[in-house]
């Protein structure tokens, strides 16, 4: 018995000593596997980024495969009573979940991936993956032959519209009839579903793939029907190196490193950043040289420029929606607040956005 | 709509449909025996890992099916040795048997994520789980064994009278839907998304347990099912390609729909009988009473 005591409060001490001592604790929750090679994949790169540049002074865990409901709060409210001193929640359906454990732990500063709520503890963070997608889309225009692009959707939420309309407003620039066939898969992951949708649209004349889904299932049946693909949130050329192009790849290391070295310092504040090109937050996986013409590629590099100084917008009127009302005047960018809540396709794609 | 195009929305549905065959017609099996195992998706999922992990290691097609095959063996052998020898609880097991293989499974193939492979052809596949359904239904009406193990489904305390012995003949069903279950996993990893991802197997082994109810226990209605459920999937896809306006989520829920529909049809006792579902179902037998 004795011993058992021993034991019980050596273990105490060691608890209560770490939960005391001076490495702050950074947690994170995340929605896939580290090895999606996809959105959590990256998240954790940049996990691992920010434990190289801080060294002694953070430690950092994550959990994996959190699903966007209830479990989520366990999750999270799990990372604040072991002591984390920083969570970072990198999903946009752990909104609610997130906001209601920060509640309850006023003295933990949390980080909201892809969200718009803030609170005294909550910042949000995200990046203008649209910025890559304009890029893509000019390439698509010139690179296409059958004039048909096919968009692999996940959900019908701002982001992925926005994606879409970028894309679509960059292609058809370079080509005014490039015509759009989106599939809705109403998953962020499912490889054989990505697949299957990959498929349907090479059947139906797409002879380039663009996903807004986790996984390198779609670019994999592009390079098996011999057309072209995108690849999403990391670089994927590894599987897929006869048909990718490209992929917009989402750094957070930087992000990390910085909020956490707040933390660390004592100078955290709740706050909403939106980067993209010009912090390094979005950007372009290298160019395949084998499959795109040279003075293609030079267009692409010198648009990322464009993005960069702030004289290039994807979003530069005159837009018009799918009625043919004029919702960006000529001459001006679209307001962040229109990008935040986009849920209208621009004119010229088919179909509707899904309610 | 030209041909070219049907025939290749046909070629989508045929290797999308293939897994759900090759799981239902497995459970099929096991629930025709009188046992309901739950542990399709987790045995699913280990017999995917186990393929392509044993193809990264090895490079042999052979190798990684016949591996993938044997773990589906072991998989539902520790099953059968739960709810046959220690009369354990047949949903508990099963369900703990889904979450043992999402969990192994992701920790087997954690090194292996991203590995790139060269796929399969799944046209081999395609055809296989055609025969095997016609196997399934021959041996099932056509074949004395098939009859005794039907027996042992609608009431093993009769079969085990008659001197049937009613844990051996549940044993082997039980390892058959094991190893059809492996070989549905296997299929995703090597021929139809060519990869290993966790959890990627994505809820179809309950797409595949819905399908025996609806296909109330009948060897060709669970590939006429399969391939509705299948189908209705890759049709709803084609009309969004073409712009047409469509509650994509209507069709996500519609397998699972249609079963309650079945299930609701069953629970009238009098159709029960004529649905041909196994009376012994999830019924523990003690040898003996």
């Amino acid at each position: 018995m004795i011993k058992f005591i021993t034991i019980i409060s050596t273990f105490l001490v060691f608890a209560f000593g770490s939960a005391n001592a001076d490495p702050k604790k950074v947690g994170f929750i995340y929605i896939g596997p580290p090895g999606d090679h996809g959105w959590t994949y990256m998240h954790d790169v940049g996990r691992q980024y920010m434990e190289s540049q801080l060294g002694d002074s953070i430690t950092s865990t994550y959990i994996e495969n959190v699903p966007e409901n209830a479990d989520a709060v366990r999750a999270i409210r799990k990372l604040a009573d072991s002591g984390h001193d920083l969570i970072f929640t990198t999903s946009f359906n752990y909104m609610d979940q997130t906001h209601e454990v920060a509640k309850d732990f006023p003295d933990i500063k949390f980080e909201h991936a892809t969200g718009y709520i803030q609170a005294d503890n909550v910042a949000t963070y995200s990046a203008r993956f649209y910025e890559g997608r304009m890029i893509e889309g000019h390439i698509a225009g010139h690179m296409s032959k059958t004039g048909t692009i096919g968009y692999i959707a996940s959900f019908p939420i701002p982001e992925v519209v926005r994606g879409i309309n970028a894309f679509y407003l960059a292609a058809a620039k370079i080509n005014p009839d490039i015509k759009m066939k989106i599939i809705w898969v109403f998953t962020w992951y499912d490889p054989g579903k990505e697949a299957d949708a990959a498929n349907t649209l090479i059947n139906q004349g797409a002879d380039i793939i663009v996903q807004h889904t986790d996984t390198y299932a779609p670019c994999q049946a592009a390079q098996k029907a011999g057309v072209y693909a995108f690849g999403q949130a990391s670089n994927q050329e590894a599987f897929c190196p006869d048909a990718h192009l490209t992929s917009i790849e989402d750094i957070w290391g930087p992000y990390y490193a910085e909020r956490a070295k707040a933390v660390v310092d004592g100078t955290w504040s709740s706050g909403d950043t939106w980067d993209g090109m010009d912090k390094g937050m979005v950007v372009m996986s290298p160019y395949n040289t084998k499959l795109m013409p040279t003075d293609l590629i030079q267009e692409a590099v010198n648009m990322e420029v464009g993005i960069k100084d702030g004289t290039l917008h994807p979003f530069t009127g005159p837009i018009y929606n799918q009625a043919g009302e004029l919702v960006v005047p000529e001459g001006e960018v679209a307001p962040d607040g229109m990008l935040l809540g986009m849920n209208f396709y621009v004119q010229g794609i088919d179909g509707e956005v899904p309610q | 709509m030209s041909v070219d195009l049907i025939l290749g929305i046909l070629q989508i549905v045929l290797i999308a449909t293939t897994p759900l065959v090759f799981a239902g017609i497995g459970e099929l099996v096991t629930e025709k025996s009188g046992v309901l195992n739950l542990g399709v998706e987790g045995m699913m999922l280990v017999g995917a890992v186990t393929a392509f992990v044993t193809l990264v290691i090895t490079g042999s097609y052979f190798f990684a099916f016949f591996i993938s095959l044997l773990s589906g063996v072991v998989m539902s052998g520790l099953f059968a040795f739960l709810v046959l020898f220690l009369m354990s609880n047949q949903i508990a097991t099963g369900l703990a048997l889904t979450i043992f293989g999402i969990g192994l499974s992701s920790m087997l193939g954690k090194e292996y994520i991203g590995t790139p492979i060269n796929g399969l052809s799944p046209w081999f596949f395609v055809i296989f789980s055609f025969v095997i359904v016609f196997l399934v239904s021959y041996f099932f009406y056509k074949t004395k064994m098939g009859l005794i193990l039907r027996a042992v489904g609608e009431s093993h305390n009769s079969a085990h009278a008659l001197g049937y012995s009613v844990i051996k003949i549940r044993f082997l069903s039980i390892l058959f839907g094991g190893s059809m279950c492996a070989l549905a996993g296997s299929y995703i990893s090597i021929c139809y998304a060519p990869m290993w991802q966790e959890g990627m197997t994505a809820g179809r082994g309950w797409i595949a347990l819905a399908l025996v109810v609806f296909a109330t226990w009948k060897p060709e209605r669970v590939l006429i099912g399969a391939y509705i459920f299948g189908g209705v999937t890759i049709l709803q896809m084609n009309l969004q390609a073409l712009g047409l306006r469509f509650p994509g989520q209507f069709f996500s829920m519609a397998p699972y729909l249609a079963t309650i529909v079945v299930l609701v049809l069953i629970s009238s006792n009098r159709l029960r009988i004529k649905l041909s579902a196994p009376a012994s179902l999830t019924l523990p037998f003690y040898k003996g009473r």
